[in-house]
């Protein structure tokens, strides 16, 4: 019993840590160029991507 | 696609200017569609061709949305990109503004909340049905409950919104029923949990809320694409046009700032801005948008011409008659919405279901509650066994019945190149028993063909030809074969024709009033889709045009008949040409000569006679028509205002798109009334079960997830092909074809 006083909090922090990187990646427009993303990691330019 | 068709028109610099806005430090942007990107390496050729021009600050290229965002610094003018891109191979036009979708992000954060809240609560509550003890499920329940009421709140204002505006105005929808069944059972169970009690259904509330968020996001998801994809079609209408002023001073306007009496120089090739009268010049026009007039039309000094009009050959000047909030096309977009009284009328199915749907579950509930409160005497007891039947009956599998199936067929159609730009409209569209098309530029391309591809002097015609724009010489030089005589000293004299020498003759060819010496054959000169090639003034040869039809016209007339649809034409062009096309076609029903509002009257003709009419038509003059009918579709090539009006908008050139929607359409009602019948079914057997007191927790829990999993299992049939005899033979035909995908 005594262990779930701080399993709980535990388990809840690290979901919310996975909510919150969720809501970060929203945010920052990762998921604006699903196809693309997927074609530019084959691309290899020496400085970068393009642009 | 018809990026290079004969509407297309490349932006001028002003234009760019005028789309594009200031992000920060000290940079513009304009987002260009560029429709050709398909694969990787038209992501790198596209930005590598971009990031060359020397103004340009960044280029980022979006394979998903198939365009690109430019930035160059500001103060310089816009970067020649559109020439850029053409020059690597890609055609591109100005795209929608970049536009944030504050509804989605809106849903998306609802929905990972309500997941994390879902994976979470259940996690507590698998150990509480698996048997924890008295302490442990209390400590349970209360982090069960502290982490669903934000998310209740949160997640669940989507619905209480929405419920809140339809019983504000005296109706019902489906969010009614699922409002109260999550503030209900969310009550019941906080109040449980405080007493100590030994049912909570957290879990329910925010499985509900998940599942319902999913269906609403993809319902809303599927919508912003099919508006994104038709915002960025190439605009037809110009956004400003180059203006005289008093001085001789040339500056561009935004077209909202061109004031009657303003001088307007509209270069060949564009479109006219606001309704004018020709002050100078000579060119021939291409009304075929504006009136469905499908002759172009020589113009002269003091003509009136209406917005969205093309200037074909030459340049003009012109004298604005309005403003453009005054302009034909505003007169459009006033009986559009006139006419779009008989849209709001449609109920839509789930509200259907759900006006008959909550009284009896409700009720139901009521009467477990007094019928337990008055044989047991327990108030709790009765009140517990009242919210298991609101929860058990709570329209999960009802709120998702129809938004994935309407999403599985907006899928199935976005592949086949037709847009769906509403939900209701594929219901509309599935009661459909009438067809109305438009014929120019619907039924036919819009562009002339030569009606005697092998006539005699084509080679010398189509030499001269070679030098106009005219759509006539057009088709001429695509109706030439083999080596074409030399031709000197050419010139178009605009509104007339051509004139050239070959050898020591002067060959014309134009007008037959202009061409011939002595013109015999007054009703040649009167015939309107005829041109003249003659020599030194004697008639060498007639050439005689007809309007082309679509690819797919005559398959798509032969299908929808099938399928049990009347078909009919409703035109604005002249008798003869509607009427060769509907015998062509095998029409029986067209009208000719239409104006805009004749054309809504008919429709409200035919809806009053009680028929259920798809109107599919492009032109300005056909937007009316499109908001009036009982549901519309538009050419990705229409004009601007019908694309906006339109519930469907297909890209390919061809109408098999038709019949192929219209067959979609009619398996998304079917399975859309099975979804329904399984919901109905499930909810008949689950219901004496929580009358009875039976339904724990548990059994709710699984109840929803199964009855959600058969509902949206039977939505992806859709994309299984057909059920029934003709499934195999289809799937057959798909493999090969892949096009041709409308076969019943």
């Amino acid at each position: 019993m005594s262990v779930l006083i701080y399993l709980i909090p535990i388990s809840l922090a690290l979901g919310a840590a996975g909510l919150v990187a969720f809501l970060w990646s929203l945010r920052n427009g990762q998921y604006q160029d699903l196809d693309g993303a997927a074609e530019r990691v084959l691309f290899d330019d020496e400085d970068g991507p393009a642009g | 696609m018809n990026a290079g068709g004969p509407h297309h028109r490349a932006p001028s610099r002003e234009e760019i200017l005028l789309a594009s806005c200031q992000v920060a430090k000290n940079l513009r942007e304009v987002r260009l569609s560029v429709p050709g990107i398909h694969c990787g390496g038209c992501l790198r050729t596209v930005e590598q061709a971009l990031a060359r021009l020397d103004t340009v600050a960044e280029a980022r290229a979006n394979l998903t949305s198939r365009s690109v965002i430019v930035r160059w610094r500001d103060g310089v003018p816009p970067p020649a990109m559109i020439e850029a891109l053409a020059a690597v191979g890609h055609a591109a036009h100005l795209g929608e503004a970049p536009r944030a979708d504050k509804i989605q992000a809106e849903l998306v954060r609802s929905l990972a909340i309500a997941g994390f809240a879902t994976s979470n609560i259940m996690l507590f509550s698998v150990s509480v049905w698996a048997g924890a003890g008295d302490g442990i499920r209390a400590v349970f329940h209360a982090a069960s409950a502290l982490i669903a009421l934000p998310v209740l709140v949160y997640s669940g204002r989507t619905f209480y919104r929405s419920a809140w505006s339809a019983v504000r105005h005296g109706r019902t929808n489906m969010d009614v029923p699922i409002s109260i069944g999550l503030t209900l059972a969310f009550a019941m169970s906080l109040y449980d949990t405080l007493q100590g009690g030994q049912h909570a259904y957290f879990d329910a509330v925010v499985m509900l809320l998940f599942f319902l968020l999913i269906g609403r996001t993809l319902d809303h998801a599927m919508r912003a694409r099919a508006r994104r994809a038709v915002g960025d079609l190439a605009r037809l209408a110009a956004r400003g046009a180059m203006m005289e002023g008093p001085d001789g001073t040339h500056t561009y306007l935004p077209a909202e700032e061109i004031r009657p009496g303003m001088t307007i120089l509209l270069a060949a090739g564009e479109r006219v801005p606001v309704d004018a009268r020709v002050l100078s010049g000579t060119s021939d026009l291409d009304r075929s948008l504006v009136t469905g007039e499908s002759a172009p039309q020589a113009t002269a000094p003091g003509m009136a011409v209406e917005a969205g009009t093309l200037n074909l050959t030459a340049p003009l000047r012109l004298q604005a008659r309005s403003a453009a909030s005054e302009s034909f096309l505003a007169e459009m977009t006033r009986m559009m919405t006139a006419a779009e009284a008989g849209h709001s009328r449609y109920k839509l199915v789930a509200d259907r279901a759900a006006a008959l749907y909550a009284p009896l579950v409700h009720s139901a509930a009521l009467l477990a509650f007094l019928g337990w409160a008055f044989a047991s005497g327990d108030i709790h007891r009765a009140a517990e066994i009242a919210v298991s039947v609101l929860i058990i009956t709570c329209p999960c599998a009802l709120g998702l019945a129809v938004p994935i199936v309407q999403v599985v067929a907006a899928r199935r159609m976005f592949e086949h190149g037709v847009m769906v730009r509403d939900g209701a409209g594929l219901e509309r569209l599935a009661d459909v028993d009438t067809v109305v098309f438009d014929k120019t530029g619907t039924l036919t391309s819009g562009e002339p063909q030569l009606r005697q591809p092998s006539a005699t002097h084509l080679g010398l015609a189509a030499a001269l030809a070679a030098h106009s724009r005219h759509p006539y010489a057009r088709a001429l030089v695509a109706a030439r074969h083999g080596p074409a005589p030399i031709v000197t000293d050419v010139r178009e004299l605009p509104g007339r024709g051509i004139e050239g020498r070959c050898g020591s003759d002067v060959i014309r060819l134009g007008r037959s009033d202009w061409v011939l010496d002595a013109p015999r054959h007054i009703q040649e000169i009167a015939s309107s889709s005829c041109t003249t090639l003659s020599r030194n003034g004697a008639c060498l040869a007639h050439f005689h045009f007809d309007d082309r039809l679509r690819p797919g016209a005559g398959a798509a007339i032969r299908a929808l008949t099938e399928q049990g649809c009347a078909t009919a034409i409703l035109s604005g062009d002249h008798i003869v040409a509607v009427a060769d096309i509907a015998a062509r076609l095998g029409v029986t029903q067209f009208e000719a000569g239409l104006l805009p509002a004749d054309k809504v009257t008919r429709l409200q003709m035919l809806a009053a006679a009680g028929r259920k009419t798809l109107m599919v038509g492009d032109g300005l003059n056909d937007a009316p028509a499109l908001a009036a009918a009982c549901v519309s579709m538009a050419p990705s090539d229409a004009a601007d205002v019908g694309r906006q009006a339109a519930d469907f908008v297909f890209l390919r050139a061809s109408l098999e798109a038709i019949p192929f929607t219209l067959s979609v359409a009619r398996r998304a009602r079917t399975l859309i009334r099975q979804n329904f019948a399984l919901a109905i079914l499930y909810n008949a057997i689950a219901l004496p079960f929580a009358v009875a007191g039976l339904v724990t927790p548990l059994a709710a829990a699984l109840a929803m997830s199964v009855s959600s999993l058969a509902v949206v299992a039977n939505a992806l049939r859709l994309n299984s092909g057909r059920a029934g005899k003709s499934g195999r033979q289809g799937r057959m035909l798909r493999r090969r074809t892949p096009v041709v995908q409308f076969a019943e």
